[in-house]
């Protein structure tokens, strides 16, 4: 099972997202976002958390722009798995492969902590590893991460069971406290905190291994 | 050949800068004011030939998100 990691300048959790996707078993390439082309016979593709482009114009908005998300796009559009995280969550609906937006947080302030999130749903290689309704704490560390899209849009989502996560307390003003979404075909996910950062005894907190653990164990089925 | 283009954030999304501006505004004493909507001006400096079409099609794919934001055109 192989995973690619997409590296923008000033992407700062991309070791991070490979660590825990080698830590789950999956060889890992890291690909650089001038390249033109995923390698052959990846798995997924996972786009990390950080400032890509300094966060310049918009969060995500340079990035999904870069040659390299017009292969993530055509990936994801055949179907392939693709995770993103913070800045990749951005970056993911700054390309239309997931819906909605990010805006600045409601409190306008820079927020870094572990917030309580409900598993929404468990019907997806990510997060078929939890209970849906449990309860698991993950580290949260943005600016950005107040997630908005219309009514219409935020109903399908729902109707859809495509929320994957949200906040038990809702930190950042965030429609329906929504911290993750699934695509429509349920293959890729979008999602503001951090499992990356609680996938070791180091971290302090492992809530987020089981979803690599499963993912890759999904993957190997699929 | 210049373009300028205004890109704000559509009505009825909210815009905490806005609000975090019109609450100084308050506080240093202008209380006339009942809203404020920050955005954005991006100048563009265009070639002969690059015309209002084509600063659309780059407000569609770049400067704006047009999720969130919409965008006026002001060819000069």
């Amino acid at each position: 099972m192989k995973a690619a990691v997409i590296v923008f300048p000033g992407s700062n959790c991309d070791r991070d997202l490979a660590e825990g996707f080698r830590k789950a078993g999956l060889d890992v390439q890291m690909v650089w976002h001038k390249d033109t082309a995923l390698p052959s016979g990846i798995d997924i593709v996972g786009i990390p958390g950080g400032f890509s482009f300094g966060d310049y114009l918009r969060c995500g908005a340079i990035a999904a722009n870069s040659p390299i998300c017009n292969e993530v796009k055509t990936h994801a559009e055949r179907g392939g798995y693709a995770f993103g995280v913070c800045n990749g969550f951005q970056v993911l609906t700054e390309t239309k492969i997931l819906p909605g937006a990010l805006l600045r947080n409601a409190g306008l302030k820079y927020i870094c902590r572990t917030v309580g999130l409900n598993v929404a749903e468990s019907q997806s290689v990510f997060t078929r590893g939890y209970e849906a309704g449990e309860t698991i704490r993950i580290p949260i560390a943005h600016h950005d991460g107040n997630y908005t899209a219309d009514a219409a849009t935020l109903d399908q989502l729902e109707a859809e069971d495509r929320v994957a996560f949200r906040y038990t307390d809702n930190p950042n003003g965030s429609d329906r406290d929504i911290a993750g979404i699934l695509s429509s075909n349920r293959r890729v996910l979008g999602m503001m905190p951090h499992p990356e950062r609680a996938c070791d005894p180091a971290q302090g907190n492992e809530d987020g291994a089981r979803l690599f653990a499963h993912l890759t164990a999904a993957l190997a089925e699929a | 050949m210049k373009a300028r283009v205004h890109v704000m954030l559509k009505d009825g999304v909210l815009d905490p800068q806005g609000e975090a501006v019109k609450h100084a505004l308050h506080g240093m004493g202008f209380d006339g004011v009942d809203g404020v909507r920050q955005g954005k001006v991006i100048e563009l400096d265009l070639e002969d030939g690059t015309g209002e079409d084509a600063v659309r099609e780059m407000c569609e794919k770049l400067l704006a998100n047009t999720v969130i934001e919409s965008y006026s055109i002001e060819m000069a």
